[in-house]
C-alpha cells in the first residue's frame, strides 16, 4: 500500500496486525459473561466501552425481534420484564423437570416440551438455552471484535468441571451457533489455576473453590513445572448464588404473604423479585443491614434484612458446599488443611460467610488476588493462545462424574470411573440373555449412584441385527470415548461372529441433529449481518491506520507541498474521516483509496528526500545500519 | 443384559517390533517411534503394553515421582492440545495415543492394579467383578471383624479408628505383595494381591461410611 511506505522504513505508527484471525477466552457464567485474549502469555480482559469486564449474561427479545444482551437487557428487567432471561446457564442440557421452581412460579415462561431440552417463551419466540446462549457469545464476540478491530473466530470456552455431557455439547452447540470454532472446552477451576499458576509460578497442590451465579466447583490440582494436573473434581451444577437469591425473595414473599398482600407471582414479579432479592445480597457484602421495598400489583412491602438473618437464610448451601469438598478430599485422600493454597473463584466468593466457611475448612486464608469475577477468562485467554501458538504448559484434566450403562435390574455398570484422566476411552463386553436376542438396547447413563433411576440418563440406542446364537454367546463390546473437551462419544459392536456392526451415538440429551440445523441455517442470516459488521470495523481500521501514518509524515515533511496541493489532501483528510463515522464500509474504503491517489506525489518527494539525504552523507550510518537491520530479518 | 464383567483395552494393535509406514509419508517407522522421523507425523499408539508404553520393565517396584515424570514429558507430546491446529487425523491420533498413555498411567499408578496387571501378564486372573471371593479363612474374619467394627462406627471419630487400622494394614499387604513378586512365587503373590484388593475395598466403604456421615445434619 501506498501509504505505508509514507513513514520512515523501520518505523510502524501501529503494529501490524496479522491475517490469522484472534483466539479469545470466554467465561460464559450464568450471571456474568467475560471475554479476554492473551498475548506472549499475558491475559487481558476485553472492557466495554465504558470499561467495565463484565457483560451480564441477560438477553432481552423485544417483540420486534431486535435482541439485546448485556447491561442494556438488564435496564429491561424493570420496563419489560416479561422480554427479559437470565441464568440461562442454568438450564443448559436440561429438562424441564430440572428446574427449580420459586412459590410454584419459574422466573422463566416454559414452552410445552417434548421431554427434551427445556424451550422458553419469549416475546412470542420458542427458543432454546442454547439459542439465548448463543445470542450472549454473539455479544461476547462483537465486544471483542470491535476492541479488536478484527475477526475473532476461535474460542476456548470454559464451562463448570461439574458440568455433565448434556451441558457440555449444549454449550459447545451455542458456540458454533454464535459463529464461533471452540479450540477447547476447558473446566472453569483448570482456567483459574493456570491464571494464578502462570502468573506466580507456584508448585505444589492447590485447591480451586469455585462458586458461581448458579454452579459449583471444587477441584484439587498440583501444579509442576508447567503442568496442571487435576487429581478430583466435584461439585453441583445446580448449587450457586441464584440459590442465596431465591433463599432472599422466598422470605421477601413469606413476609408479604404474612402481611396479607399477593400470593402466588407471575413469573415476570418472579424476576423483579430476584433482582431485588440480589440487591440485598450484594449490599449486605458491605453493609450490617438494609431495607428493600417489593412492589407486585400495585401493592408494596418493606422488607428489612441484616447480615445475620442473611447468613442463616444462605447457610445449608454454604454447609453443602464444604460437604462436597470434603468428599473430593476424601477421594483423593488428601488433607484439605496440608495443601498449599486455596483460590477462590466465582462473584459469590464475595459473600463473607463463604470466604470464612472456606477458610476454616481449609485452614488457611483463601487467595483472591486476582479478580474472583475475571481470573476464569483470563485462564481461557492463556489456554486460547497456548493451543494455537504452541506453549509449554500441558493441562491435564479428569471427568468430573462416572459414565455407565443400564444392566439388568436397572443397576448401573460403571465403564469409566470419575476422577479418570482425559482423554479416554474404555471397552466393556456385554451380552445376550435371551437365545435368538437379534437386537440390544443400550442404555448410557452418568452418575455416582448404583441404580438407573438416580443417574442422569445421557442416550438410549439400539444395536440391532446380531446373528442368531443362544443366550450368552454373542459379544457385544461396547466403547466409551471421552475427547478432551470432555464430550462422550459411545459405539457398541458384535464381534463373536465376526460380523461387526457399528453404532454410535453422540449423547444429545438437548438439540436434535435437523434442529440445530435449522438453527444454523438461521445463524448464517446473523452471520451475514456479523460479517458485514465485521468488515465495516476493519475498514475503520485500515482508515484510521492510514491517517495516523499520513498525520506522521506530514508533522515531518509538510514543507515538501505547496499550499494547493496540502489543501487538497487535507480536503481527502476530511472525507475519509465523514466516512468513518458512517455505516458504508464501501465510502470509508472508496475514501482511503482516494486519500491515497492524492498523497502519491508527497510519498515520492519524501522517498527521493530520503535518497538524496542518505547520498550526502548525513545520515548514511543510519541507512547502512537499517539496511544491515534487513538483510538479517531476511536470512532468519 | 448381563455382563461378563471384563474390561477389554482398546486402540489398535501394531507389530511388537516390525516398523511399521507412517500413515502420512510411508516412511518406515520404527514401533516404539512417537513421530515420523520424516514428515513428523504422529503416529498411532500401537499395542505396547503398559510398562513398554512408559518406558519401565515390568515389574512390581516402581518409583512414583519417576512415573509422573515419565508421564507428564510424553503428554506433553502427545496430548490433544497440541494438536488443535492440526489436520482431523492427527487430532484423532494425538487423542489415542493420549488414551492409551493415559490407562497405561492409571494402571500403574494404582499399585493393586499394577499387581493385577502384572498377574494377567502371567496368566494368573483375579477373579473380576466386584465380589471378591475369599476362600482364605483368616482374610474371612478379618474381614468380618473389620466390617463388624465399621458398621457399629457411630460417628466420625470412631470411622477414623476403623480407618486408621485398615490403613495400617493395606501397608502391610502393600510390602507383602511387593516381597510376593520379588520371590517369584505364584501362589504368595495372589494370595497378597487378593487380600490388598480386599483391603482396597474396605477403604471403599470407609469413604462411603464418612460420606453418608457428612451428609446427616
Ligand atoms: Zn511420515
Amino acid at each position: 500500500m501506498t501509504l505505508l511506505q509514507l513513514h520512515e522504513p523501520g518505523e510502524t505508527p501501529l503494529p501490524h496486525e496479522g491475517e490469522q484471525t484472534a483466539a479469545i477466552g470466554i467465561d460464559l457464567g450464568t450471571t456474568n459473561t467475560v471475554v479476554a485474549i492473551a498475548d506472549q502469555g499475558k491475559p487481558e480482559v476485553i472492557r466495554g466501552e465504558k470499561g467495565g469486564a463484565l457483560i451480564p449474561s441477560v438477553v432481552a427479545y423485544a417483540p420486534g425481534g431486535r435482541v439485546e444482551v448485556g447491561e442494556t437487557a438488564r435496564r429491561r428487567l424493570l420496563d419489560a420484564p416479561e422480554t427479559v432471561v437470565s441464568s440461562i446457564k442454568r438450564l443448559m442440557g436440561r429438562g424441564a423437570r430440572d428446574l427449580k421452581e420459586l412459590s410454584g412460579s419459574l422466573p422463566y415462561d416454559l414452552a410445552p416440551d417434548d421431554g427434551g431440552m427445556v424451550r422458553l417463551t419469549v416475546s412470542g419466540k420458542r427458543l432454546s438455552p442454547v439459542e439465548i446462549s448463543a445470542d450472549i457469545l454473539r455479544a461476547a464476540k462483537a465486544r471483542a471484535e470491535a476492541s479488536l478491530g478484527r475477526a475473532v473466530e476461535r474460542a476456548v470456552i470454559t464451562v463448570p468441571a461439574y458440568f455433565d455431557d448434556a451441558a457440555r455439547t449444549a454449550t459447545r452447540d451455542a458456540a458454533r451457533l454464535a459463529g464461533l470454532d471452540v479450540l477447547r472446552l476447558v473446566n472453569e477451576p483448570t482456567a483459574a489455576a493456570l491464571a494464578y499458576g502462570l502468573d506466580k509460578g507456584v508448585e505444589g497442590l492447590y485447591a480451586v473453590y469455585d462458586l458461581g451465579g448458579g454452579t459449583f466447583d471444587i477441584s484439587l490440582l498440583r501444579l509442576e513445572k508447567g503442568v496442571f494436573q487435576v487429581l478430583a473434581t466435584g461439585g453441583d451444577a445446580a448449587l450457586g448464588g441464584d440459590d442465596f437469591d431465591h433463599a432472599i425473595a422466598e422470605r421477601f414473599l413469606e413476609q408479604r404473604r404474612a402481611a396479607g398482600k399477593l400470593a402466588a407471582p407471575a413469573s415476570a414479579d418472579a424476576k423483579m423479585i430476584l433482582m431485588t432479592a440480589r440487591l440485598a445480597k450484594e449490599c449486605l457484602t458491605e453493609k450490617s443491614d438494609g431495607t428493600w421495598s417489593v412492589e407486585l400489583g400495585g401493592a408494596v412491602s418493606r422488607h428489612a434484612l441484616d447480615v445475620a438473618a442473611l447468613e442463616k437464610l444462605i447457610q445449608p448451601f454454604v454447609a453443602r458446599t464444604i460437604a462436597i469438598s470434603a468428599g473430593v478430599f476424601d477421594d483423593a485422600a488428601v488433607d484439605p488443611k496440608s495443601i498449599q493454597g486455596v483460590v477462590l473463584v466465582g462473584g459469590s466468593t464475595r459473600v463473607p460467610a463463604v470466604r470464612r466457611a472456606v477458610e476454616q475448612f481449609f485452614g488457611m486464608k483463601p487467595l483472591s488476588n486476582i479478580n474472583p469475577d475475571e481470573v476464569v477468562a483470563l485462564g481461557a485467554a492463556l489456554q486460547a493462545e497456548a493451543l494455537t501458538r504452541g506453549s509449554d504448559n500441558l493441562l491435564l484434566d479428569v471427568t468430573p462424574l462416572s459414565l455407565g450403562i443400564e444392566t439388568m435390574g436397572g443397576i448401573v455398570e460403571k465403564v469409566i470411573e470419575r476422577n479418570t484422566p482425559i482423554p479416554v476411552a474404555k471397552a466393556q463386553e456385554f451380552t445376550t440373555y435371551q437365545d435368538g436376542q437379534a437386537a440390544m438396547a443400550i442404555h448410557v447413563v452418568q452418575g455416582e449412584r448404583e441404580t438407573v433411576d438416580q443417574c442422569r440418563s445421557l442416550a438410549r440406542f439400539e444395536l440391532r441385527g446380531i446373528p442368531p446364537m443362544v443366550a450368552g454367546a454373542a459379544r457385544v463390546r461396547v466403547t466409551f470415548t471421552v475427547d478432551a473437551d470432555g464430550l462422550l462419544t459411545v459405539a457398541a459392536r458384535e464381534g463373536s461372529t465376526g460380523v461387526e456392526q457399528r453404532v454410535e451415538v453422540k449423547p444429545s440429551y438437548g438439540l436434535a441433529e435437523d434442529e440445530m440445523a435449522r438453527m444454523l441455517r438461521e445463524s448464517i442470516e446473523h452471520g451475514r449481518a456479523d460479517m458485514e459488521r465485521r468488515l465495516l470495523i476493519e475498514a475503520r481500521v485500515e482508515a484510521k491506520r492510514s491517517l495516523l501514518a499520513l498525520d506522521a509524515a506530514l508533522k515531518k515533511d509538510r514543507l515538501l507541498l505547496d499550499a494547493a496541493e496540502y489543501a487538497a489532501i487535507e480536503a481527502e483528510i476530511g472525507r475519509v474521516n465523514a466516512a468513518m463515522s458512517g455505516e458504508d464500509r464501501d465510502a470509508i474504503n472508496g475514501a482511503v483509496q482516494a486519500l491515497e491517489r492524492a498523497v502519491t506525489p508527497f510519498a515520492q518527494r519524501r522517498m527521493d528526500k530520503a535518497f538524496a539525504e542518505a547520498l550526502s552523507g548525513r545520515s548514511l550510518d543510519s541507512v547502512a545500519e537499517r539496511m544491515e537491520a534487513g538483510a538479517k530479518k531476511k536470512a532468519s | 443384559m448381563t455382563t461378563t464383567g471384563t474390561t477389554i483395552r482398546t486402540g489398535a494393535t501394531r507389530g511388537a517390533a516390525a516398523p511399521a509406514p507412517c500413515w502420512s509419508c510411508h516412511a518406515p517407522v520404527a514401533a516404539a517411534d512417537l513421530f515420523c522421523a520424516g514428515c513428523r507425523a504422529v503416529q498411532p499408539p500401537g499395542g505396547a503394553d503398559h510398562f513398554t508404553r512408559l518406558g519401565f520393565e515390568p515389574g512390581f517396584a516402581l518409583d512414583a515421582a519417576d512415573l509422573d515424570r515419565r508421564y507428564f514429558a510424553l503428554q506433553r507430546q502427545l496430548h490433544p492440545d497440541r494438536f488443535v491446529t492440526k489436520s482431523a487425523r492427527e487430532r484423532a491420533i494425538s487423542q489415542s495415543q493420549a488414551s492409551s498413555l493415559n490407562e497405561a498411567y492409571e494402571t500403574l499408578k494404582n499399585p493393586l492394579e499394577r499387581a493385577v496387571y502384572l498377574l494377567k501378564r502371567m496368566g494368573i486372573e483375579i477373579d473380576p467383578g466386584d465380589g471378591v471371593t475369599i476362600k482364605d479363612p483368616a482374610l474371612l474374619m478379618e474381614a468380618m471383624e473389620m466390617r463388624e467394627a465399621l458398621s457399629e462406627a457411630a460417628d466420625t471419630a470412631a470411622v477414623a479408628k476403623v480407618a486408621a487400622n485398615a490403613e495400617a494394614e493395606r501397608k502391610k499387604a502393600l510390602e507383602a505383595v511387593a516381597a510376593a513378586f520379588a520371590t517369584l512365587n505364584h501362589d504368595a503373590t495372589r494370595t497378597t494381591v487378593l487380600r490388598l484388593k480386599y483391603l482396597t475395598k474396605m477403604d471403599d466403604e470407609i469413604r462411603a461410611r464418612r460420606a453418608a456421615l457428612r451428609t446427616v445434619p
